[in-house]
């Protein structure tokens, strides 16, 4: 009984360290220009797509991974030179469709220089689950939440206590007044977007020995890492963590006690909730619509 | 006078083009098999080992004579999966190109979309794709050369029934195929005394099926588990299983069969068992096997032209054009009335994915112990004792 509810919790859990990662990378995008990228999955599955086909070329694992994780951040910032920054006057509604538009560019180019087929990655660690009063829990998820911890601690330091920082901050609180602070705003959200496909690439890699991953893996991480971020309040680090777990823990609770077949449904349900109730989501700051 | 002039020139170009357009309709001096295949797009992996396989023998029996004294010619159009495509390009080869019979339709949406079109025409039709509904109820001119899913879960449950197993739990994805195979296992396991007592889904693209196997694990009685899916769904199952370390026997379906699945899920694959074509354990048949010349024969034709591994997909293609052609020798000829009653009075017709057996009731001919229960021993397939 009580290992039964462990297990469905380990496994919530596994899921939701999985989301969370992926939510953390939308908020860094947000916070500088609100707009929500649409190509972050693509940046997962650049950097787990990535290690494998450097792999199989022959580079061993230790350099392919931040090799993939560098690929990743160089397209992050080509996304933002050659997409984002001609189309600099337009709105956040047009420049959220161009992160669809890349998304499916760069599904395309993958699914053309990468092949169609499914890679699996090694564990990070030898042993692969740690039995626990009778459930299992993957070390794989120990992992991606000891990462997403580090991430979302630099997140907080970062835009906390440096210079750069806080220019992210005021490019995103007000463009127009931050440039006239001599805030280079073009450079700081191409900055955003390289940093941005950094935290997704290594988010792709991390979750990749759980997940697999193929070129089309960003399609669902992204969208249920967007969940999570939108859950947790958009732009916030810990709200991200929190909404990741709290989707994950769902599914997994209503797979094992109530029905697989609701497993979808009943996230969607609590999404509805808590944005009817708390429309900046659990830790979003509330928006000021400036008249 | 001028304009008239210009309407007769018109009238002779368009009446020297209509000529020109039905000559090769009516030179008889070739069999035009025409064919329609997904070599592009999302079913790629279905179409182009299967042109590949057309290609491969029609150039193959041109060289040793052809059929009826006669060279076959191949009529071939990329269907890149899109089933409304593949509908233009069955009309063109029934009223342009006036094939003789058609073998092709790599993907179940293809062929249907076919179907309409070929049965008013009346033309011999070899289906390539594996959905019930392409022969049953039994269409007059169509036929198909891979076995339907029902035929692997009695496969499946014949070998658990052999092994004793009455109680199981079944995992499937929520996909198409993942669906049509539980419906399919449900229906067949009264039939070998079988009860699923716990039937859990999951959706073909999720990342974790922990939560789905400990409900299974935990009812009461269960003997065996089954995975009915195909993709990357069963991997994740598979190594999940493992995790978990679950002690019952696993069964996965034939949507898994290939090496690719065995690289996917790693050691967690060990031991389980599925139904596959004998294609794929070819070397370690014994030399009694009633297929094993046919199996190897393919086998080193294809991969020695090509230079790449044989595929299940491609072994459709070939035995398509196999019974084809043996349907135009028993004719006698290419009227298409005589070519599909041969078709359908094919009896004993060995194939790389089983030997065919057709009748007015049946237009597949194949039954369940055409898939061999394959287990995965030491990372590689092997036949199940």
């Amino acid at each position: 009984m009580f290992s039964e509810f462990f297990q469905f919790t380990f496994s919530g859990v596994t899921l939701g360290a999985i989301y969370a990662l992926v939510a953390l990378g939308f908020t860094l995008i947000y916070n500088a220009s609100h707009v929500i990228n649409f190509a972050q999955g693509e940046f997962l599955m650049i950097g787990g797509m990535g290690t494998v086909v450097l792999m199989d070329a022959g580079v061993p694992i230790y350099f392919a991974i931040p090799l993939a994780i560098a690929m990743s951040g160089v397209a992050g910032i080509l996304l933002h030179r050659l997409a984002i920054a001609p189309a600099k006057n337009a709105d956040v509604v047009t420049l959220i469709i161009i992160t669809i538009g890349a998304s499916i560019f760069l599904r395309g180019l993958a699914q053309v220089f990468w092949g169609k087929e499914y890679h699996a990655l090694p564990n990070f660690s030898a042993t692969e689950s740690i039995n626990l009063g009778g459930a299992i829990l993957l070390t794989q998820s120990l992992w991606i939440l000891g990462i997403a911890a580090v991430l979302v601690t630099a997140l907080g330091l970062f835009f906390t206590r440096t210079a750069l920082g806080k220019a992210l901050l005021a490019t995103s609180m007000n463009k127009d007044a931050a440039s006239l602070m001599g805030i280079k705003t073009g450079a700081i959200l191409m900055m955003a977007f390289g940093i941005s496909a950094v935290i997704g690439a290594a988010a792709g890699v991390i979750v990749a020995p759980i997940t697999l991953t193929s070129y089309d893996i960003g399609i669902m991480l992204g969208l249920k890492g967007f969940i999570a971020a939108a859950i947790g309040g958009l732009g916030s680090s810990t709200g991200a963590i929190l909404g990741g777990l709290l989707l994950g823990l769902a599914e997994a609770y209503t797979a094992g006690y109530i029905s697989s077949d609701y497993k979808d449904a009943v996230p969607f349900v609590i999404i509805l909730a808590i944005l009817f109730f708390l429309p900046n989501g659990l830790l979003g700051s509330r928006a000021v619509e400036r008249v | 006078m001028k304009r008239m002039l210009k309407q007769l020139a018109a009238g002779a170009v368009t009446a020297l083009g209509l000529s020109l357009a039905t000559v090769p309709a009516q030179a008889a001096d070739t069999i035009r098999i025409g064919s329609f295949l997904s070599v592009t797009g999302p079913a790629s992996f279905l179409g182009d080992p299967e042109l590949k396989t057309l290609e491969l023998y029609i150039d193959k029996i041109n060289s040793s004579g052809g059929v009826l004294g006669k060279k076959l010619e191949l009529i071939h159009y990329d269907d890149a999966g899109d089933a409304s495509k593949a509908r233009t390009f069955a009309n063109r080869l029934l009223r342009q190109d006036r094939v003789d019979l058609i073998v092709g339709g790599s993907t179940t949406g293809a062929t249907m979309a076919a179907v309409p079109l070929i049965q008013q025409a009346g033309v011999p039709f070899i289906s390539l794709a594996g959905a019930e509904t392409i022969t049953t109820p039994v269409k007059k001119w169509v036929f198909k050369t891979p076995q339907s899913d029902r035929q692997a879960a009695r496969r499946i449950l014949m070998d658990m029934k052999e092994r004793g197993f009455t109680k199981i739990g079944l995992i499937s994805g929520t996909g198409g195929f993942g669906a049509s195979g539980r419906n399919v296992t449900k229906e067949e396991a009264p039939n070998f005394g079988i009860e699923i007592v716990a039937d859990e889904t999951y959706n073909p693209k999720d990342t974790d099926t922990t939560a789905q196997l400990t409900r299974i694990r935990n009812t009461d009685g269960v003997q065996a588990i089954l995975n009915f899916d195909f993709g990357q769904g069963p991997a994740i199952v598979t190594r999940n299983y493992a995790q978990l370390g679950i002690e019952q026997p696993f069964y996965q379906s034939h949507g898994v069969a290939s090496d690719s699945f065995l690289e996917l899920a790693g050691d967690a694959a060990e031991g389980l068992r599925l139904p596959a074509s004998a294609l794929l354990v070819a070397d370690k048949l014994p030399k009694s096997d009633p297929q094993y010349d046919v199996l190897n024969r393919y086998k080193n034709d294809y991969e020695s032209r090509y230079n790449e591994s044989v595929s299940t997909f491609g072994a459709y293609a070939y035995d398509g054009l196999q019974l084809a052609v043996q349907a135009l020798m028993k004719a006698g000829s290419t009227d298409k009335a005589k070519v599909r009653d041969a078709l359908e009075s094919i009896d004993g017709a060995v194939g790389v994915t089983g030997t065919y057996r057709m009748s007015p009731e049946d237009h597949m001919g194949l039954d369940a112990e055409s898939f061999r229960i394959l287990e995965v021993k030491d990372g590689d397939w092997a036949l199940a004792e």
